[in-house]
Order: C-alpha cells, then structure tokens, then sequence
C-alpha cells in the first residue's frame, strides 16, 4: 500500500516522459534478462571446464607432491620416458584405425539400411543402434567375457574350424586389435545413423537426373552422394576422433592398459599415473597431451558445422 | 478504436535507411493498404506501428497518445502475419484465446468472444483442431480471428493472403472487407500486391524506396498517379510510357511520338500542357485499355494509327497486342473480335482525352 | 490370328529394363545378407550377457556350449536383485542421473533460449563457447576437477570427494553444453513470427519461452533430456576418480569395482549386473527411438 502512494507522483509526470523511461527500463530488462538466463551456463563453463583446463596446465607445472615449481621438468620427464611414447603411439594407431574402421563401416551398412524397403528401415535401424545405446562401460564387460582367456565363447567357436586359441587380451597385438574391435563395434553405429539421415536428405531428384545423365551405381555415389554428404561425413569423423582419442571406459575396462603397457593411452595411462599413482602433476601433464590433436579436430568441426548452419 | 499518425518516421539498420522520413495520417475505422515492391519499406512501417521494431526518429501515435516506447502489447493493436504464426500445440480455441488468457480476462468472456469471432468468420466447427489439420484458407481466418477476439485499436495486416493459391486469395480478400464492414476497426494493411491495394482499401499508400510516392483512394491512384512510380506501379497490364515532345503545328498544341506520328491534343489537354517548355523530354503515359482497336464515329480526342503487331495475348474477354514505337514497347487492349494476329497490321486508335504528361527527368506527372 | 502377329512386330522389349529388376532383386538379397551379418555383430555382445546372466556358476564353469543355456535361472538376477549393495548402486545411479537431467534443463533451456532469440553482447561467441565446451572430453579435466574438489575440501572444510552428490556437480559439465547446443538448433528452427505473436499477445520473455517454445520445441526438450540421461547413466570415469567407498558407488563403477574380487569373477553376476545397467538406456531407447536419433543427428547442426 504504502509503495502505491509514494508511486503516485509518477503517473502525474507527461506521458512520452514516462514512457520514454520505460522503453530504457525495457531495453535494459531485455539484455539483463537474457544475461540471468545464460548466468548458471556462463557459471557452469567457467568453473568446472575453462578454469580446470587452465589449472590443469598449473598442475603440470608441479612436482609430485605439489610443493615445487619444477617449469617443464614433467614434460622432460615423460620425454624421457618409453612408455610415454609407446602411450603416443597407441593413442594415434587407436584412434585412426578405429575411427576408419567406423566410418567405413557406417558407411557401408547406411548404405544397406537404405537400400532396403522404407518400412523396414526403422526396424534394422534400432537393432544396429543398440551398440551405442549401452554404457560402454557395461558392453565392454560382456566383450571381456567374451575374451575370457579360459572360457572364451569366441574361442570356443574358432576352435570348430580348427583356430585358435587366441589369446585375445594376454598378447600385445591381440590385445590392440581386441581394443580397436570393441571400439568399432561401439561407435559404428553412430557413424551409420549419421550418413542414413544424411543419405534420406539427398534429393531422390537428384538421384533419378543422375541416372538420366547414364550415371552408374558408382558414379552416382561417387558423384552424388559423397559430395552431398561431405560435410557432415567430415564433422561425424572428426566428432569420433575426438571421442575415441580421448576414450577411457573401453581399455580400462578391456585390458586395463596391459599386457606390458601395450594397450594403454593418454586417459587410461594418465589415469594410472595420475590417480592410482597419486602424481597428480604428471597424470595431468599426460592428459594434457591431447589437447593439440583435440584443438585442430575442434576447429576444424567448428568450421563445418559454421558451414552447414550457413547452407541450411 | 482510433486513429493512427506517423510524423516523419525514419527507420534506420546500420547505415541504411530503410524508411525515410514518413508521414501518415489514418482515421480511425479507415482500412489503409501500404503497398510498394519488396524492399520499399511497407512491412518496417508497418513493425514499427505494432512496436516490434524500434523507430529510428519521428513519432508515431494511436490514439492520440505517443506510442515510439510503448511495448506491442500495450499498444492494443493486433497482427496478422504472413505464415499466420499459429501456436502448433494450440487448438483453434486456444490460439485465439492466448492474449485473452495472458491478461487473464473472466473465462465467460473468453468463451463468449472466441465464440463470437468464430462465428463472423465462419470457422465455429473448427474450433478445437490444431493448427497443423487446417487448410490454408482456414488457418488464415484463424489468425484474423486471433486478431478480432482482441478487440484492438488497430489491425495489422503483413502480407496475410501471399501464402495462399490464386483462387484462395480473392477469395479471402472478400472475406477481410466483409469483416472489416462489420467490426469497423481501423486497418494498416501491407501487401506487395495491387490488385489487393485497389480492392481492399479505403486509401492506398503508394511506398518506394522508403518513401510515400502518394496517397489516395483506388481510383485517384488509377487515373490521377502523381508519379511515373504509381503510374506504372497500379494497373495491370501497367501503363505505357512513350517518349515524346509538344510542339506548336499552326497554332494548335501537337504531341509527336515519332517522326512520322505526331496528335493534336483535346482542347482540354492543350490548354494544360501550353506553359510547359517545348524543349523539355517528356513521356505519354498511356493505359492500355485507351489503346484499343479502330473503329468509325471516334469521339474527339481519339487518334488513328497504324501499326504493326508483334504479339498478341488473347485473354477472352479482350486481347493484349504488343508492338513497338520507335523500339518503346507498347501494349493496347483490343476487343477479341478486331482480328489482331500476330505480326499482322492493324489500326488502333488512341484515347488522348485519357492521357497522361510525364516529365522524363523527374518522373513528375504534369 | 491377326492381333498375335501384330503383338510380334510391335515395339521391341528393350533388355535392359528387365534385367535392371533383376538386378534390384539381388541387390536387396545382398543387402539383407550383410545387415543380418551386421546385426549379429551388434547384438552378439548384449545376447551374450543375456545367456550368460541366466546360467548357475557351475555351468558356466562346466564349459559347455557357452552359445546355449542347458539350465536356466533367475538366481544370478534373484541374487543381485535383493543385494542391498546392489539396490544402492542402483539409486545412487538413478539419483545422480535424475538430477542432473533436472539440472542440466534448468541450465539449458533458458540458456538457449536467451541464445537463440534474445540477441545480446557476446551472445555469438558464446554460443561457440558452447560447442567448442561440449567437444572437451572428460578424460583431460578429470585429474584437475579432482584436485579442485580436494582443495576445496580441504578449505572450506567441506568433503566433496567420496560423496555420490559430487557428481551433480561434475555431470553437468558433459551435458549442459551439448544440450544447451541442441535446444538453441530447435529454437532457432522456430519462426520468429511466433514470438512476434506471442509478444503481441502481451506475452513476456518468460511466457514466450514457457509457453510457446517449450511445448513447440517438446520434441527437441525430449531428445535432450534423453541425452543428458543416457550420459549421466553410462559415465564412468568421473565416478571412478571421485568415488571409492561401496556405498557412494554408481552402477556401472560399483559392477565392476565389487563383482570383481581380485582374479575371482563372477561372470553371471557381473553379466546380469551389466545388463540391469544397461536396461535403463536400453528401454528408453525402445520406446523413445525415434527422439533418442533426433537428438543424435541434432548435434552436428549448427543451433
């Protein structure tokens, strides 16, 4: 009540006076409005990803206990190491040849989804999905089931055409592939329902001049749908690049890095290094590693994206 | 209900003006359509009136009251968009109801308006469908109504029937001057479409390039265009412009087209244009249908010519033939029985009780 | 007599077009081939926790067929089921997963809405801010966060680490950008007329974004959520640095951190353990496919 009659004066005040404040109050009511609303995102960004990754390059810069400044002494130290290159190596083998393996056969089994009659599709489509749906955490238990050393049901399997046993996760190269191939079959599917949306977004009209035009089934892959598919192609590639360069749950779970060392990379080594060995500085310095491979795979994804938004 | 006024409305983006400086003055229950080609200005007018774009400088006024920093929904003013802009996940009822409900009107009210507007424009069946189960037409009358139950000062219209078939269109056009007969509210209508203009309006506002070329009733606009823009702009087919000069032939004001066509003007005319100099480039601004086929009894003023035709348009009702005169081309309406055939001669005559003078230069009708 | 010789001399059948069919025929035959051949792939590993979570231990030591079940049961899901341990995991997982969805809409929504229609300084790069963010993996900040949250403890006195509620703090760092950056695609998508007539209306920014967007942009909300769910459920690398003690565990740490003791597996319990951890995601897939996809395609386009 009391704030109504002290109020009262303003009505009195002229009309385009009055209104003019209000259209400023409304201005500013709009940007701070739109600022409240972005404040926990902008909270959110800040605390818990932009000043950990800065404070991540802090902590590298420390000794293991935390207490000295030792500049680049942990990155000489992983320099030195053997292990940390053999970290390097796997971390780039993994991630290409998984991402390839993916992308082709993404690829190729779009294709087949497509090809097939339309009321099917969605049928098919949710079966082959279902790798990507489970926490890998979980599948990948049942993959090292399968790979049991003792009771493995591959193995058992092979052993009918007279092969094996394969020492799946026990030896370096078995252990690798073991790696890729349950990478593969996670991430595959991703890959497939990216091109089967980007394949149904070709115009059929395009298809049919293309085949006026005398075009084959090649030419009209190589002519039509490949270059019409190439961005998102490029943004899905580099999407799972970054996705299975920085992966943990699926090596950690698979072979915890070993046999020797052979199967870890940068998340599950700085891991053990950081965490299970209690080096902070020097599991983040490992972690930091990545980010130059992340950077140029980001920017180029901004890049795409930037360029679809601007073609739809 | 009122009256709407612009006072030297300037809207500014950056450092394009996209309307300059323009004033308007529209009486309350006028149906007034702003029209002009895309880009003139007409749809930034229109925004700035409904307060959805801030004005650069100027004021406008509904009602009396100053209006620049009033927020749309405190104008009382209500809009009808393009792509009619219906709530998807709201029925009919809703849609229309939405404004009512955000200032938390009685729910008799509610009803007893929803059901009103649903009866004045015919969609009472309709009333609890989603937008997405609604024809165009349909979901046209659903943004009127949405519009009507608002019972606003003033209605705006932004080109609402360019989304709708040809035939649909006419159609709904007679709908909107029959609802505006009823709840006599005052319009702002934007259309890029003339026929619209001419048919809808009380007064149609002529925009180019950010500016008010003229105002005026449909037919002062068809026979009185000030301005080689609303010549061309209103009609269809548009008016011919055909250079020519004045020249004085033994005392009487003669026009010449070419070298070898030259008319005396009606008295009427001639004693209008005698002050003008003769040296000035002028245009004969010419409609069509006063460019018809030859006959005998000609009244006076109407002057004989023959000619060659390049093409010709049956229509049905009439035929568009087209030929040129010293390289202008010119369209005349000729009766479909006066035997134009393409590439044939004929005669036409030339109604010059109906012409118009242009000054080249300025494009001024004198 | 006459017609049938006419029906010879007529147009020639061009070859082509028949053996074009033929050609379509086989390459369905083929196409099917290969997809069962792709499907058997990509189901082998959940059938396979399937069968496995319906034998006793003695079968499955028995090495028998492991491909069939000779004796079936329910112990191993009996087992886990009425295992306070497991039941905890369970909830702790459901807990964490349902707050941070609630969170991570509450953060977002607005947030895009405010991005995608209310045009402010800064609000492009912060957009970017927002994709380049969803694109950080947790694998670099773990060890940072981790630190963060010690110190923190150790400040202010307030123990964050070992304490399941310490991811509500952490998940939202993987779903608010992704989600934030869907939803701004599914505004962006709404004609700007529609707010226009909302404000006209006499709508304020609230009501727009309560009233019109979200019920318009519902599918998109769906998908998001979805997301933000399925991500919260399946992490387990964040739960795995922060939590260590039995009962802070989520599901997919707590399976493999207790149903494996030191060499010993369990393999029946664990593969039941694994498929009641993947069931959550697996029947909201089921009945939620189609906006499961949505959101899945929806991230590669710009908001």
């Amino acid at each position: 009540m009391a704030d109504a009659v002290v109020r009262q004066p303003g009505v009195a005040r002229p009309a385009s006076a009055r209104k003019r404040a209000s259209l400023h109050n409304a201005l500013r009511r709009k940007s701070t409005v739109a600022f409240l609303m972005t404040l926990p995102l902008i909270l959110l960004i800040t605390l818990l990803v932009v000043y950990p990754a800065f404070y991540s390059l802090h902590l590298a810069t420390l000794n293991k206990s935390m207490q000295k400044f030792v500049g680049f002494g942990n990155f000489e130290f992983l320099f030195r190491r053997d292990t940390f290159w053999l970290v390097v190596k796997q971390s780039c083998i993994f991630a290409i040849t998984a991402v390839v393996f993916k992308a082709l056969i993404g690829f190729v089994v779009a294709h087949f989804v497509h090809n097939i009659p339309a009321k099917g599709q969605r049928k098919w489509r949710g079966m082959l999905l279902v790798p990507w749906v489970i926490p890998p955490a979980m599948s990948t238990l049942a993959w090292l089931w399968l790979f049991d050393p003792s009771y493995s049901a591959f193995n058992y399997t092979l052993a009918f055409f007279g092969i094996g046993p394969i020492p799946w996760t026990g030896d370096a190269a078995w252990a690798r592939f073991a790696v890729i191939l349950v990478n593969v079959w996670y991430g595959a599917p991703f890959f497939m329902i990216m091109y089967l949306a980007a394949l149904k977004s070709v115009p059929d009209q395009l298809y049919e001049a293309a085949a006026i035009d005398g075009a084959n089934w090649w030419q009209r892959i190589w002519y039509v749908t490949l270059p019409m598919m190439r961005n998102i192609i490029a943004i899905t590639t580099l999407f799972s690049l970054i996705v299975t360069f920085a992966n943990f749950d699926i090596v950690r779970i698979l072979t915890a890095g070993g046999p020797l060392d052979h199967t870890h990379i940068f998340a599950t080594w700085a891991f053990r290094v950081g965490i299970e060995g209690s080096d902070i500085p020097l599991g983040a310095s490992v972690s930091l590693f990545m980010v130059p491979i992340l950077a140029v795979a980001a920017i180029f994804i901004l890049r795409d994206v930037n360029k679809r938004g601007n073609e739809a | 209900m009122a009256d709407v006024s612009l006072r030297k409305v300037v809207k500014r983006y950056d450092d394009v003006e996209a309307v300059r400086g323009i004033d308007l003055d529209i009486a309350d229950h006028e149906f007034i359509v702003l029209v002009g080609p895309s880009g003139c200005g007409k749809s930034t007018t229109l925004r700035m009136i409904a307060g959805l774009e801030d004005i650069s400088d100027g004021d406008i006024m509904i009602g009396g009251d100053i209006v620049n920093d009033v927020p749309p929904k405190d104008r009382d003013i209500a809009m009808v968009f393009q792509n009619y802009a219906l709530y998807p996940h709201m029925t009919v009822a809703e849609n229309m109801s939405f404004g009512l409900r955000l200032k938390h009107y009685p729910k008799a009210e509610i009803k007893a308006r929803v059901t009103e507007a649903a009866r004045l424009l015919d969609i009472t069946d309709l009333i609890d469908r989603k937008p997405k189960q609604l024809s165009g037409g349909q979901r046209q009358r659903v943004a009127m109504g949405r519009a009507i139950v608002r019972n606003p000062k003033v209605f705006l219209f932004d080109e609402p029937l360019s989304n709708l078939d040809a035939k649909l269109r006419v159609q709904m056009r007679i709908e909107i001057k029959k609802v505006h007969q009823k709840v006599r509210t005052t319009t702002v209508y934007v259309t890029h479409d003339q026929v619209e203009a001419m048919t809808l309006a009380d007064r149609v506002v002529v925009m180019n390039k950010g500016k008010i070329e003229q105002i005026g009733t449909p037919n002062e606009l068809y026979h009185k265009p000030a301005t080689r823009f609303v010549a061309g702009f209103i009609g269809s087919p548009a008016m011919n412009f055909i250079p020519c000069r004045l020249e004085d032939v033994g005392g009487t004001l003669q026009i010449r087209l070419t070298d070898r066509l030259a008319f005396p003007l009606p008295p009427a005319r001639a004693a209008r244009y005698n002050a003008l100099p003769r040296t000035d480039k002028l245009l004969l601004g010419l409609r069509p249908e006063h460019l018809t086929e030859w006959h005998a009894h000609l009244a006076p003023g109407v002057e004989t010519f023959d000619t060659v035709l390049d093409v010709t348009e049956p229509m049905g009702m009439e035929t568009l033939v087209y030929f040129g005169l010293e390289g202008t081309p010119v369209c005349g309406r000729v009766d479909p029985n006066a035997g134009a055939k393409d590439g044939a001669p004929m005669r036409l005559a030339m109604d010059l009780n109906n012409m118009h003078l242009l000054n080249e230069e300025t494009g001024v009708v004198l | 007599m006459s017609t049938m010789t006419i029906d010879k001399a007529g147009p020639r059948r061009n070859v082509k077009y028949g053996s074009m069919s033929r050609d379509r025929a086989w390459a369905l035959r083929w196409s099917y081939f290969f997809l069962v051949l792709f499907a058997i792939f990509s189901l082998t590993p959940p059938l396979y926790m399937l069968i496995t979570s319906l034998k006793s231990s003695a079968e499955i030591s028995a090495a028998t067929n492991p491909w069939w079940v000779f004796h079936p049961t329910l112990d191993n899901y009996a087992e886990l089921l009425t295992s306070n341990q497991f039941l905890r995991f369970f909830w702790n997982s459901a807990w964490v997963s349902i707050i941070v969805v609630t969170l991570t809409m509450l953060i977002s929504v607005p947030a895009a809405f405010a991005l995608a229609r209310m045009k402010f300084w800064g609000s492009a790069t912060l957009a970017t801010g927002v994709f380049l963010t969803y694109l950080v993996p947790d694998s670099l900040l773990f060890i940072p966060l981790f630190k963060m949250f010690a110190l923190i403890g150790d400040w202010t006195g307030v123990q964050l680490i070992n304490r399941w509620y310490v991811l509500l703090f952490i998940y939202p760092t993987l779903t608010v950008p992704f989600c934030t950056w869907i939803m701004i695609g599914y505004f962006a998508s709404i004609p700007k007329e529609l707010d226009e007539a909302a404000i006209i209306d006499g709508a304020s920014w609230f009501q727009t974004l309560t009233r019109i967007f979200i019920p318009v942009a519902l599918p998109g909300l769906i998908a998001a959520t979805i997301f933000a769910f399925t991500v919260s459920w399946a992490q387990f690398l964040y739960p795995l640095v922060f939590t260590t003690s039995t009962d802070q565990l989520v599901l997919p740490v707590g399976i493999i951190t207790t149903l494996i003791k030191g060499d010993v597996f369990n393999w029946g319990q664990i593969m039941t353990g694994a498929l009641l951890g993947a069931a959550p995601p697996l029947i909201i897939y089921a009945f939620l496919m189609d906006y499961y996809i949505a959101g899945l395609t929806a991230g590669a386009t710009k908001g």
